[in-house]
């Protein structure tokens, strides 16, 4: 067996492949958490929430309509994006012109309510939710063995994140949302609806990590508490790649999971918090953060 | 005729102030005399948790109030003092004034070594690492050997007191609690009202301008920072010995949002605020205990309404209302 510092090669890559998988995930949320945060200067911890919300409706649309993964995909997103919306316009919105503590103590209290209410309706066990067909069953690469469903979590988020990238840097609207970043008032003089691009932006955050909340269901087991633990890291993620830039998010989403994945082959006591102890090293090295231009 | 106006002014001021202090001090010695009878009337259990409730909750707005920092973290100094207070009685069997000052002191330590880290950052940032370092501590108690991990510390002896009052009898333990409250509460007042209190306000009102006055801004935060963990602490080391055990639940995310939801609701930078907010919390968790209905969602909903149309809490707008500027409280913010 072929063996690197002392590790089984197999091991060493099989942690690696796992570390890619939820450097998928954390960049997959640090990017929405990025886009909201850009725009409307909120801290979304319901993040969290809509990521499970997304893995949730996934499974409901299975059990009661038996809407397959492949349309779910689409689907749960869609909706839970709509209600997030509906939240930003309806209670959201009013929160803008005050402190931006408050927005996180509202969006705190709206992940708090999502959760309590699912644990109540469908308790806090873990409820599978199957591998597509398609994907199922896994192919020997010669040395190691992938499980095909992993290994298009990791292309698909990937083609997400560059294309969320895409829309922002290079569209149209993409310029628009970066104006209004820069001066919401300058633009809204331009005759542009910023309103309507903050509630759309909140909404295509909220769908994004719907969108993650899917791709995980197959992984993980769906339950109501999925989303809390997982959000407190992507906060660590945050705040060592700084908010200012989409592509910061989506890199140090990956190389904080496959960090994490390492540490679990060479010091596995501490892989649950060594994101942490990257963030505190940072924080003192680098306040602003790895990619983030204003401290 | 200007100087004559001035005067006018400032006797009106004076005025004021003093009728402020008049009616704050008949409503503290109400408050005080309520709880010393208190214990004939309500489940001495109950009130002793309210009570180390509230000093957390006052401790946290040390910081949410008095400086403007949102820490995100509070549950690792109140968790890790009941955890440090429990091991000290249990296993080395330190007299309890003695474990809860261990408990103090370690909660100072780890307020010292977040608040380091967490200051480089301001505002919402500021939030977002305490929450994350409060995580991280999290998974070392969960860990580690000396908190026993998911079972926690339990059974621990509430001892007695310099060794000399027993403290297992319920009545003892109260006063002991409540006595302990005031002293808190009466540092968490001088503390305030002191030059170093002024300048914490200051920094809240306008950090940039204190810093260009010459102080020291990073330092006055970390100071603060520092005091708040170690009152938590002591709110965390006394709730070991009053419900004799430490567990994981006290360091979880949950309980430190539970100490903002108290503080919010109760006012945020009002002295007593917090304690009303510490009550209406720990009376609402002890009415839905009996009942499936999860407590989390009555949490998240108050939560919510606070934030939206309640910001001031009862305490503010118990000061803002007609009634209240009528007993000279506006200037009490």
């Amino acid at each position: 067996m072929t063996m690197i510092f002392g590790i089984p090669i197999q091991a060493l890559l099989g942690q690696l492949l796992i570390g890619l998988i939820n450097g998928s995930f954390y960049a997959l949320l640090s990017l929405g958490l990025a886009v909201i945060f850009g725009l409307l200067r909120v801290i979304n911890f319901a993040h969290g929430a809509q990521y499970m919300l997304g893995a949730f409706v996934a499974l409901l649309l299975l059990q009661y309509f038996g809407i397959n993964y492949w349309l779910a995909l689409f689907v749960a997103p869609a909706i839970v994006g709509i209600v997030g919306a509906v939240v930003e316009r309806t209670m959201l919105s009013r929160l803008y012109k005050l402190d931006a503590l408050y927005g996180l103590l509202f969006t705190f209290g709206l992940a708090l309510t999502i959760e309590g209410t699912f644990r109540y309706l469908y308790g806090s066990a873990g409820q599978p939710y199957s591998v597509p067909s398609l994907l199922a069953g896994g192919t020997n690469l010669g040395f190691m063995f992938l499980p095909i469903y992993r290994g298009w979590v990791v292309v698909i988020s990937l083609i997400v994140c560059i294309g969320t990238w895409l829309l922002i840097e290079k569209t149209k609207l993409g310029s628009y949302l970066r104006a209004a970043t820069e001066n919401a008032v300058l633009v809204q003089a331009f005759g542009v609806n910023v309103p309507l691009l903050l509630t759309l932006t909140y909404g295509l955050g909220a769908a994004l990590a719907a969108f993650a909340g899917v791709l995980a269901a197959p992984i993980y087991q769906v339950s109501p508490l999925m989303g809390t633990n997982l959000i407190i890291v992507v906060f660590a993620v945050v705040v060592v790649g700084g908010m200012g830039s989409i592509m910061g998010a989506i890199v140090t989403g990956y190389m904080l999971g496959i960090a994490e994945g390492l540490t679990k082959v060479f010091y596995p006591e501490a892989s649950n918090i060594v994101i942490f102890v990257i963030m505190a090293i940072v924080l003192l090295i680098r306040p602003a953060g790895l990619f983030g231009r204003d401290a | 005729m200007s100087d004559a106006v001035h005067t006018t002014k400032q006797k009106a001021e004076l005025a004021q102030s003093r009728k402020t202090s008049t009616s704050y001090a008949v409503f503290l010695l109400a408050g005080f005399a309520l709880l010393l009878i208190a214990p004939m009337f309500f489940y001495p259990i109950f009130l002793m948790k309210l009570l180390c409730f509230a000093l957390f909750a006052c401790a946290f707005n040390l910081l949410l109030g008095y400086t403007g920092l949102l820490s995100f973290g509070h549950a690792t100094f109140f968790g890790g003092a009941a955890y440090f207070t429990a091991h000290a009685v249990k296993v080395w069997g330190w007299t309890p004034e003695l474990g809860v000052l261990l408990g103090v002191a370690g909660a100072a330590v780890l307020g010292l070594v977040m608040g380091v880290v967490a200051i480089r950052r301001q505002g919402i940032y500021f939030a977002m690492i305490t929450l994350a370092l409060s995580q991280m501590f999290f998974f070392f108690c969960l860990q580690s050997e000396f908190t026993q991990g998911e079972d926690g510390i339990q059974q621990v002896p509430r001892g007695h007191l310099f060794g000399l009052i027993d403290l297992s009898v319920s009545t003892n333990m109260y006063y002991f609690v409540l006595a302990v409250f005031v002293i808190g509460m009466v540092v968490i007042w001088r503390f305030i009202n002191s030059p170093f209190g002024m300048i914490l306000k200051s920094i809240r009102e306008n950090e940039a301008r204190a810093t260009s006055l010459g102080y020291s801004v990073a330092r006055y935060k970390l100071g603060a920072f520092v005091m708040s963990a170690a009152l938590a602490g002591l709110a965390g080391g006394l709730k070991s010995l009053v419900f004799q055990f430490a567990t994981l639940t006290d360091v979880a995310w949950q309980m430190s949002g539970e100490v903002i939801l108290m503080t919010l609701l109760g006012g945020i930078g009002t002295l007593i605020g917090p304690i009303f907010g510490a009550g209406l919390v720990v009376t609402l968790q002890n009415y839905l205990a009996t009942s499936d209905f999860p407590v989390t969602i009555i949490t998240g909903v108050v939560f919510m309404v606070c934030v939206l149309v309640f910001r001031r809490g009862i305490i503010g707008e118990f000061y803002a209302s007609r009634f209240g500027r009528m007993l000279g409280f506006e200037h009490r913010h």
